[in-house]
């Protein structure tokens, strides 16, 4: 009965992703609004800026590296919170002390 | 997990999957790559080591303190590099103006601070996986 | 023979939302937690097959610029904005997998039903 119920409700979901889906600009077609002036600036000015001839790196790293910034501190605080939860305890140094 | 041909495999293989990480790492702003990329690999070749040899000897190899220290390091890392840029005179993380040494293109060091921020993302994303696996693996 | 073109013409959105539906088919319908975290896992991997589609361009190559030639690239910028989204999805896999260790110790199951039956006994008596 729930599974009846589940598959009903979420081939109406693919119907209207589907009928989304398929009123975007076709795949591969460099008219698609996402290759706007951003786009264009960074494939232009990206080796003069940064130096660097990978665009991705220095997109992540250099125009938009704050954004790094939080994706490290989202790694951090996902091993401290995994390290939390399951409650290990490191006695390497003999003390009787909780790290992380 | 007593099998000859896996644990020799895997004391003959380590070397070259690490060595490959680290070529990722480093190239990471000239070829496809970088940071993440490097990173999961050389994670990967620990996780190897651990399938293979059993957590005991793994800990011994990458103990946990290793592991926080690389963790906590990497992170101070890049904050420092950015703050560098700040007292340069420029805002946070500010590569070219901040006077980082900028070389010729496609040189191996020459862009600046984007090496450096990407060995700290290397260093890091590989102690996470590791230690993440460590400590999902281990048992009291 | 129009809407067979437009799905052949999308067929990358087409297979996102696909797996997007089978994702959520198994987050709802299973009740043990490992496989909601997968169907999570396959959500996820949807949402990124979409997103890099997005910035593909047919004959393009990886953005990496040479200095000599006049060649189209990629979009560059869907690939680097979901690096973030592929770190959230390991962060949250991993955090999933620590609290499914301690619920499994917690309850001796996996299965979500039998976790909520015994909660609602203890809580009953």
């Amino acid at each position: 009965m729930k599974k009846i119920l589940a598959i009903v409700v979420l081939t109406g979901l693919l119907i209207l992703l589907l009928s989304s889906f398929l009123e975007m600009p076709v795949l591969g077609s460099i008219e698609n609004p996402s290759y706007n002036d951003t786009t264009h600036y960074y494939l232009d000015n990206a080796v003069e800026d940064t130096n660097a001839p990978n665009v991705i790196a220095a997109i992540i790293t250099d125009y938009r590296a704050f954004d790094t910034v939080g994706e490290t501190v989202v790694l951090f605080t996902a091993i401290a919170a995994a390290a939390s939860v399951l409650r290990v305890l490191h006695d390497d140094s003999n003390k009787e002390k909780v790290k992380h | 997990m007593d099998d000859l041909i896996v644990k020799t495999i895997t004391r003959i293989i380590i070397p070259f999957i690490q060595v490959y990480g680290i070529y990722i790492v480093l190239h990471g702003h000239i070829s496809p790559g970088g940071g993440f990329s490097g990173g999961a690999i050389l994670g990967a070749s620990l996780i190897l080591y651990t399938l293979a040899f059993g957590y005991k000897d793994a800990a011994k190899k990458m103990p946990h303190h290793v592991g926080a220290i690389l963790e906590s390091g990497a992170i101070l890392w890049f904050l420092a590099l950015g703050l560098i840029g700040i007292f340069a005179g420029g805002n946070f993380l500010t590569n070219r103006d901040a006077g980082f040494y900028m070389g010729n293109l496609s040189m191996l060091f020459n862009a600046g601070l984007i090496p450096l921020v990407t060995l700290g993302i290397g260093a890091k994303v590989a102690s996470t996986m590791i230690t993440l696996f460590h400590t999902i693996i281990e048992e009291d | 023979m129009s809407i067979l073109k437009s799905i052949i013409e999308h067929i990358n959105y087409v297979a996102s939302a696909i797996l997007f539906v089978i994702g959520l088919y198994t987050v709802l319908t299973h009740s043990n937690l490992l496989k909601k975290v997968i169907g999570i896992n396959i959500i996820e991997t949807s949402i990124f097959l979409f997103f890099v589609s997005v910035g593909y361009v047919t004959g393009g190559r990886a953005p990496i610029v040479e200095a000599s030639g006049n060649h189209v690239y990629v979009n560059p910028l869907p690939s680097a904005l979901i690096l973030t989204g592929i770190v959230v999805a390991v962060s949250i896999t991993a955090y999933a997998l620590s609290l499914i260790i301690k619920l499994y110790e917690a309850y001796g199951t996996l299965d979500m039903d039998e976790i909520m039956e015994a909660r609602s006994g203890q809580t009953n008596e």
